[in-house]
């Protein structure tokens, strides 16, 4: 075998120990990533968490009688819980309590009726109460696609900047809250 | 007591292990007579000493000693007896445990049957065992102990997930465990090889019944993990390409090519290197697989609680293992000279291709599972890579692969000529197009090439076996006898490729399901594929640590009673968690299966399943299996024979 013929078997046989080396180096560094907390391998992808809320203004919800924009959530002055949720959704039954749970410790979230008739937004809220502070109502569903909304319930935490924290696509649990939201209300605080 | 023994128990299994790794590769490389003759003594001592540490997890778990903290989180005294045993290792420390016990018991077995084997070579292959042995009791140990106290102990468990709850799933581990550890033993001998410097025939022919029995287990279990995932996820599919899922899937595709290459380097002395290399990726994949699963970093239904750290942790030891190995190898293979001339119509020839294509199927899995990884790692960017990506590169692989499955078998070793053997194959290859053909209706081209692979599967895996008895050529009785005469290596090589079409007709099949998703109030009825689903009532039961919800489905065909199904929603208080439970009939040909979903006043809503086949799938890895475990049979007897070769390239 000549010189090159050799260094190339040689090259051609380090080859498997490269590839090895760079997947272990990667995945070390995706495990830095998931202590520090900016590599999430899991979670439905929000391209607006980090982001300015998109500018909208959306008409009143019964019972509340003013409805609310992207001017209203810059002037609150503190963080807010935005709750997109629809009449005709199961999981936003399941969801209601830990809404309830969330307005008695004093968290304001503003709704956002997705999709839907107010007279019917307004009776799902008398049935499974209101944990809302404020209401409005998207029946065409135009500032959700602006959001990036997957379906409903879903909530997106916006700080006092507007700025985008988190997003969570499917209903609140208790231990969403406990897990993931009640350290952002801190943080955010 | 018991839990301190068996933490006792832990720790000597560790020491134990660092000293069957130190003590047997130091003595082989130093030419140690008595070193060398410790080693299977060492194997068997840490396999004992491990067994008792599980058997005291099992123990603690079954006399619901809930100060125990593994067995408090994951245990329920209501919990029935057999997940209070089998619920041991379906938990990230009890897991890792088991992991642990294979581990030994592949040592152990090494050290029991291994007697032919050259001294110094056993002593090696058990000393790479110990030594990995000895960093994963390590990690057992320090970071994810099963014998950790809580004090003071709770009244009661939290209970094990629902979804764990159920037989199929309480054997899948310890099958699937199995079979990827066992891909240890091939490793440690590829290692073992690379460190004396030689690999003859013998080595060939020692390492093929371990990755052949490893391979079976390893066939089993990932069939027994599609198959919870069609009964119990009620999602009605039975494979998700889940990156769980891939990740057994991938040794499983490099196993299979190592098998195949260990023929070549038993017969013909060729693929040395190739083999050597396969032997560790396998095990490597085997060991990413579980560091994927626990890390966290994979997204799946398997999702063991998770924590970065052990992640880090177990990338170290990962790193250790492989990176030794791969170094070993790009150091010491170059004198792995090959032997023996090729020419590419050949059984070897044919067997290299179906390593091509088995290792480019692994490679586009092992693409499409990290590449959302790496995207994110690298770029920042959020994909995802479904069922449509994997379907449209592995489909056009496997076809090529289906067709010399049945073509290889009928070439001969060293040269063959095509055209005969393809004659052999004539009614082979007809039967495949008839039944193509049969199933081409509509515009979809996926059923009938499918279908025609497994006939054509089936059948050509038997090709060989009706030339070599001369079927019809011969008188009947004459052609009996050469059957029986025929080895069993033959009839499982046979049984084995005939399962993979078994499988691929299964999952034609489930490629003509059709299913619907239905609101039904009692007594109102839908029809779906030919049947009358009627619901009939609903109603609640009880179970011993769950309350259900029960649907009684009655399915009738042309006025006709067919059966009825239940199928129901458990929710677990403990938990807090609901599962539904899938109602499945099936008459082999097709499953009928029915799932129940949430109910709204008085309405419940039921997904509907007719699957063709589908119990095929699973029916035909056992068929595999089946045919390995022959083929492991006649290697048994056969092992002994064959005297060992001289050195052929000394180190």
């Amino acid at each position: 075998m000549s010189e090159a013929v050799q260094l190339r078997r040689r090259l051609l046989l380090l080859t498997p120990l490269g590839v090895a080396a760079a997947g272990g180096v990667a995945f070390l560094a995706m495990l830095r990533g998931m202590q520090s907390g900016n590599f999430d391998p899991r979670g439905v992808p929000s391209p607006l968490v980090g982001r300015r809320i998109p500018d909208f203004s959306l008409p009143a919800q019964p019972p509340d009688g003013v409805g609310f924009g992207s001017a209203d959530l810059l002037a609150a002055g503190r963080p807010v819980l935005v709750n997109f949720f629809a009449s005709w959704c199961v999981p936003c039954v399941l969801e209601a309590p830990v809404l309830m749970q969330l307005k008695e410790a004093g968290v304001p979230i503003w709704g956002v009726a997705y999709k839907d008739q107010p007279d019917a937004a307004a009776q799902f809220l008398r049935a499974n109460g209101d944990p809302y502070a404020r209401l409005a109502r998207d029946e065409p569903g135009r500032v959700a696609i602006d959001f990036g909304v997957y379906g409903v319930p879903e909530s997106y935490f916006v700080d006092r900047s507007g700025i985008v924290r988190w997003r969570w696509a499917g209903g609140l649990s208790a231990d969403t809250v406990s897990q993931e939201l009640q350290p952002l209300l801190r943080k955010y605080a | 007591m018991i839990p301190e023994l068996g933490h006792f128990a832990l720790a000597l299994a560790c020491a134990l292990a660092a000293a069957q790794g130190a003590v047997s590769l130091f003595g082989a490389q130093a030419n140690q007579p008595r070193m060398i003759a410790a080693a299977p003594a060492l194997a068997v001592g840490q396999l004992i000493a491990l067994a008792g540490a599980f058997g005291a997890l099992v123990w603690s778990s079954v006399v619901d000693d809930f100060s125990v903290l593994n067995v408090a989180e994951n245990s329920h005294s209501l919990k029935p007896l057999l997940y209070k045993i089998t619920g041991t290792w379906g938990n990230h420390e009890g897991s890792i445990l088991l992991w642990c016990l294979i581990l030994a018991l592949c040592g152990g077995v090494v050290a029991a049957f291994g007697r032919e084997l050259p001294s110094a070579l056993r002593a090696r292959v058990i000393g790479v065992l110990g030594a990995t042995s000895a960093g994963f009791l390590l990690f057992a140990l320090t970071e994810s102990n099963p014998f950790i106290r809580l004090w003071p102990p709770p009244a009661d468990g939290r209970d094990m997930n629902p979804l764990l709850q159920d037989p199929g799933l309480a054997f899948h581990p310890p099958i699937l465990y199995a079979g990827y550890v066992g891909f240890a033993i091939p490793f440690a001998f590829a290692v073992a090889a690379l460190l004396e410097g030689r690999i003859d025939a013998a080595w060939g022919r020692w390492v093929r019944p371990w990755a052949l029995g490893s391979w079976c287990l390893l066939s089993g279990g990932i069939a027994l993990g599609s198959w919870w995932a069609y009964y119990e996820l009620g999602w009605g599919g039975y494979w998700f390409w889940d990156p769980v899922e891939n990740a057994s899937l991938l040794p499983w595709l490099t196993g299979t090519a190592l098998l195949h290459s260990a023929i070549v380097v038993e017969k013909r002395e060729a693929l040395k290197v190739w083999t050597v290399l396969l032997a560790i990726g396998t095990f490597s994949l085997s060991l990413s697989g579980t560091f994927l699963v626990r890390s966290g970093i994979l997204n799946s239904v398997h999702a063991f609680a998770n924590d970065p750290a052990r992640g880090v942790f177990i990338l170290g030891l990962l790193a250790l293992v492989i990176g030794t190995a791969l170094a070993l190898f790009a150091l010491r293979a170059p004198v792995l000279a090959p032997s023996g001339l090729f020419s590419p119509i050949s059984r070897e020839g044919a067997l290299v291709l179906n390593n091509i294509f088995l290792c480019s199927i692994a490679a586009v899995v092992l693409t499409g599972t990290t590449y959302p990884l790496f995207a994110q790692l690298l770029a920042g960017a959020q994909i995802s890579v479904g069922p449509p990506f994997f379907e449209a590169t592995v489909f056009p692989l496997a076809v090529p692969l289906f067709a010399a499955m049945s073509i290889g078998p009928v070439l001969s070793w060293k040269r063959a000529a095509l055209a005969p053997a393809l004659m052999r194959l004539w009614w082979v290859a007809l039967v495949a197009l008839v039944v193509g053909l049969s199933a081409a209706w509509g515009f979809r081209a996926l059923p009938p090439l499918a279908f025609g692979a497994a006939a054509w599967l089936i059948l050509g895996a038997f090709a060989d076996i009706v030339g070599r008895v001369r079927l019809f050529r011969l008188p009947l009785g004459a052609s009996r006898s050469r059957a029986a005469g025929l080895p069993l290596a033959a009839w499982g090589a046979a049984i084995g490729h005939a399962g993979l079409g078994v499988t691929v007709a299964g999952i034609a099949g489930m490629s003509l399901a059709s299913h619907a998703i239905v609101a039904l109030k009692p007594g109102q009825s839908t029809p779906l594929a030919g049947y009358t689903w009627t619901l009939e009532e609903l109603h609640d039961a009880d179970g011993p640590n769950y309350m259900a919800r029960v649907a009684i489905i009655e399915v009738a065909r042309g006025g006709r009673h067919v059966i009825t199904l239940t199928p129901s929603r458990r929710s677990f208080p403990v938990q807090r968690t609901t599962v539904t439970d899938a109602a499945i009939h099936t008459n082999l040909l097709f499953d009928l299966y029915a799932v129940l979903g949430e109910e709204r006043d008085g309405t419940a809503v039921l997904r509907l399943h007719v699957n063709p086949l589908a119990p095929w799938i699973w029916l035909g890895a056992l068929v595999m299996a089946i045919g390995g475990g022959l083929s492991l049979a006649d290697r048994r007897l056969r092992v002994g024979a064959p005297a060992r070769r001289p050195l052929a390239v000394p180190a």
